[in-house]
């Protein structure tokens, strides 16, 4: 195995884990701040993904599709967070479970209601296909290599956006004490549903950058649901550096043991058996490191006990 | 109406109406009240795990699928005539249920166990992504073991056989499967009344209660849990005996999801909940299925109206409050 | 007389905040002891660190002098030490008896799967005797939801009773009684001292110098005063810090 291809599969593993951070950010946000798990979300990315490849199927503009895809994601995360999610804050973790499952089923079969069984496609713009040459001879798909960036970008806009910023200031104080802020003022449905629609936004973004790749199809979003799930167990609820890291973690375990597994199990075994014991274990590498890390923190990373 | 005569009429439901298609000579209704009886057992394992314990398990679809290749892999070894393995020991397949059964409950319960005991480390929210995420794990790894048919699942060409009865006659095979739902049910009744059903339920409702008594919930839901994946294990090994097919969508999150949706439309914690929940839901599928292709849509917004509107279930519908003790 | 419940040197921050300062605490069989203060002054943080659900920064915790300190909620239970809560934690859709039964299951540390919980035998007897002994025989069937605050105050003492602990730790168990209620409190508690002695977490002054032997003043996390009735009622710093009066 040569470096380079160790390096292109470390970066197709950051490039996996940075959209994974999308999907696990507003996931985590979501629950810092009010308290719900939301099924739900892998719907979002679903919804961003057919937004873009139906805006650029009509348009063929990679921009406008993109800006499509947060437009439709945020508008549906308002609207379900106005119309359904709003009234289950106070409820239990199981109704929210329920609720939100039921939301999947709605949307699921709305879009294949609208868009049919088949899949679609959305192209990468010219201007972002073809590869790039990275030092030490690397050559490296630019989209890819794009998507690593507006992800590490949006990780930066996050930070800054919590930090720096009013609305920041209120959803920090919003996950720690709701009674208060809502007793200084701050109009706290409203803000509920901006971050109910800022976590779909990301999520839409998501889908649709990640729909260049994949095919953009129903039921798309539930797996990567489920891996931003293990990415907040790993990372700890709540914490948006935990989101990151945990992100990174599970794109490069994920990448890296389809790699390394097979020919470490040819080491002992017999090369085809090799293969087949290497991929099987390889699929179940992130959930095995996250069941490594319930067992030595299970809050996770850089999870704090509420 | 009381809930035990509601109960009484659904069990009376189950043995006429089977009984009726067999007088109507429509073997097809009969697989389906069998499809229903397999997932209410199913159902009753969730609903010890998540009725009583108060564990939300999103999945149970692991156990399922655990069961069902517990089934797939010692049936298409036997009917291939190839020994699962020689050394150390000779350990063929099998086409007896009562062997199937048992190496179906033995597994899903040891892997309920390792579940249970890495998830139950945490509660809450933390407990429904761990076991979501394990379950999709199992799915993954059937997926990706190509020994087992991979994605495109196992089939077994005859059904396994039972002592004494032909399970090739729906009839016949449904009574077995009912026997087992009765069986199932009287297990999670005497659990229920038992002195570690009050201590688990009581955990349940506050688990600082349990604490300040001496009582340690971690123990008690560990084995709750483990209960609950072996009946679920039982249920998918019956599954695909009817089915005569195994594939990795036993081990789907949709699986473990829809699992939870009938025992709360039946009514959670209620010892018929997963019944009239797993009747209902085959009634669904089937009327609105034969509506429109899209019924998922209808029954997204039924669940949406119980959790939102009836938060009791069916049962609580009819019965009322009161659905523990 | 031997020290039943002690504390020793027992500290807890949280960040800047100093919420228990080196308290040693003792509580001798047969005595009512009770610890008072303002609020905010860390009772709440003490007990928390006696019953187990907080562990202290440094200072050890003995019961029957025995080191108690890292045992789980559960464990302290089960060495002997009953609880009850300032806000009632109990199985809130379970009956009466099914709450008090459940203290009698955890005493006798067995958890079957088989046979009944409420069967009759010696559990339930241990059960029904304590909900007796508070007067709640008649409320046995009833949930607890629907019992009202006085009620539950009564069952968490009977859940206390079922363990026969060695020592009682109770949190504000006249709060919300009524007059009448907490004079049949403080009648019930003046019996149950020869039994165990109790740590009492009280703001009604009335029954606290009814009952108490020992009166403990917390304020600002510090032990301020520990002494009799009198004592206390004399004691400068305590007026002081409850009055505002010059020393």
């Amino acid at each position: 195995m040569s470096l380079i291809l160790l390096a292109e599969q470390v970066l197709n593993g950051l490039q996996f884990g940075v959209m994974l951070f999308l999907m696990a950010a507003g996931l985590t946000l979501v629950f810092g701040v009010m308290g719900l798990i939301n099924l739900a979300h892998g719907s979002l990315y679903m919804i961003g993904a057919f937004a873009a490849a139906a805006v650029a199927g009509a348009t063929g503009s990679f921009l406008l599709a993109l800006v499509a895809a947060l437009a439709a994601a945020a508008a549906a995360g308002a609207l379900v967070e106005r119309f359904v999610i709003r009234r289950l804050y106070d409820r239990d973790h199981l109704d929210q479970v329920l609720a939100t499952f039921a939301l999947i089923l709605i949307f699921s079969e709305g879009t294949r209601w609208v868009f049919g069984s088949f899949p679609l496609y959305l192209n990468i713009p010219a201007w972002l296909s073809g590869p790039v040459m990275l030092p030490g001879g690397i050559q490296y798909p630019m989209y890819r290599l794009a998507l690593i960036g507006v992800g590490l970008a949006v990780a930066l806009g996050l930070y800054l956006l919590i930090n720096h910023t009013r609305l920041g200031v209120r959803i920090r104080a919003g996950a720690a004490d709701r009674e208060m802020i809502a007793a200084l003022g701050v109009d706290i449905s409203r803000l509920y549903t901006v971050v109910f629609a800022l976590g779909a936004a990301l999520a839409g973004l998501a889908g649709a950058l990640v729909g260049a790749i994949q095919s953009v199809q129903v039921g798309m979003g539930e797996p990567v649901l489920i891996l931003a799930f293990v990415v907040i167990v790993i990372g700890g609820i709540g914490s948006i550096k935990g989101a990151l890291v945990g992100a990174l973690l599970v794109g490069v375990t994920d990448t890296m043991g389809g790699l390394l597994l097979p020919p470490l199990f040819a080491l002992f075994m017999e090369p085809s058996a090799a293969a087949t014991a290497g991929s099987a274990l390889a699929s179940m590498g992130i959930y095995l490191l996250m069941a490594a890390v319930l067992v030595w923190r299970p809050l996770g990373l850089f999870g704090v006990r509420t | 109406m009381s809930e035990r005569s509601f109960n009484a009429l659904v069990l009376l439901g189950l043995i006429a109406f089977p009984l009726w298609a067999l007088w109507a000579d429509e073997p097809f209704l009969i697989t389906l009240a069998t499809r229903a009886v397999i997932l209410a057992i199913a159902g009753v394992g969730l609903n010890i795990a998540l009725g009583l314990g108060g564990l939300v398990s999103l999945g149970h679809a692991a156990f399922f699928g655990l069961g069902g290749y517990a089934m797939g892999i010692l049936a298409s070894h036997a009917q291939m005539y190839d020994p699962i393995m020689t050394a150390p020991i000779l350990i063929e397949g099998t086409k007896s249920m009562p062997v199937i059964w048992l190496v179906a409950i033995v597994v899903s319960g040891l892997a309920a166990l390792a579940i249970g005991a890495l998830s139950l480390r945490t509660s809450g929210v933390y407990f429904i992504m761990i076991t979501l995420a394990f379950g999709q794990m199992f799915y993954y790894f059937a997926i990706s073991w190509p020994a087992y048919g991979g994605e495109d699942g196992l089939s077994i060409y005859v059904r396994n056989g039972f002592p004494g009865l032909n399970t090739l006659v729906p009839i016949q095979f449904y009574g077995l499967t009912f026997a087992i739902l009765l069986i199932a049910l009287a297990l999670h009744w005497q659990i229920a009344r038992s002195p570690f059903g009050l201590a688990l339920n009581a955990a349940r409702q506050s688990s600082v209660r349990a604490q300040t008594v001496g009582i340690a919930p971690f123990r008690l839901r560990l084995i709750a849990f483990t209960i609950s994946g072996m009946i679920t294990g039982l249920a998918g090994a019956l599954f695909a005996d009817l089915n005569r097919f195994v594939s990795p969508t036993m081990f789907s999150w949709q699986l473990s999801g829809e699992i939870i949706v009938f025992v709360i439309i039946g009514g959670v914690a209620r010892l018929f909940g997963p019944v009239v929940g797993a009747i209902v839901f085959i009634m669904l599928e089937h009327v609105l299925g034969g509506l429109s292709d899209y019924w998922h849509i209808y029954l997204g917004a039924l669940l949406l109206g119980i959790v939102l509107f009836a938060r009791g279930g069916i049962i609580g519908l009819i019965a009322g409050r009161g659905g523990h003790g | 007389m031997d020290n039943v419940l002690q504390t020793i040197g027992i500290s807890k921050r949280f960040g800047a905040l100093e919420a228990s300062r080196d308290i040693s605490l003792t509580l001798r069989s047969g005595e009512i002891h009770a610890l008072i203060g303002p609020n905010g002054a860390g009772k709440s943080t003490l007990i928390a660190q006696i019953a187990g659900t907080l562990k202290p920064d440094s200072g050890s915790v003995l019961l029957d002098g025995a080191d108690i300190t890292n045992l789980s909620v559960a464990a302290r239970a089960r060495a002997g030490l009953g609880r009850t809560f300032q806000i009632s934690a109990l199985a809130m859709e379970d009956s009466v008896l099914q709450n008090a039964v459940l203290g009698a299951l955890g005493a006798s540390g067995r958890l079957p799967l088989f046979g009944a919980a409420l069967a009759k035998g010696e559990i339930r007897d241990k059960a029904e005797a304590a909900l007796e002994r508070v007067g709640l025989s008649d409320r046995a069937a009833m949930r607890v939801g629907d019992l009202s605050h006085g009620q539950r105050r009564q069952l968490e003492v009977a859940v206390a009773l079922t363990l026969t602990p060695k020592a009682f730790v109770m949190d504000e168990p006249m709060a919300g009684l009524g007059t009448r209620g907490s004079l049949g409190l403080t009648g019930f508690l003046d019996g149950l001292r020869s039994e165990a002695p109790i740590l009492l977490v009280e703001h009604d002054m009335d029954a606290v110098f009814a009952l108490a032997d020992r009166i403990s003043v917390l304020v600002y996390g510090q032990i301020i005063a520990t002494g009799t009735v009198s004592e206390i009622r004399a004691h400068p710093e305590v007026r002081r810090a409850y009055l505002g009066e010059e020393a």
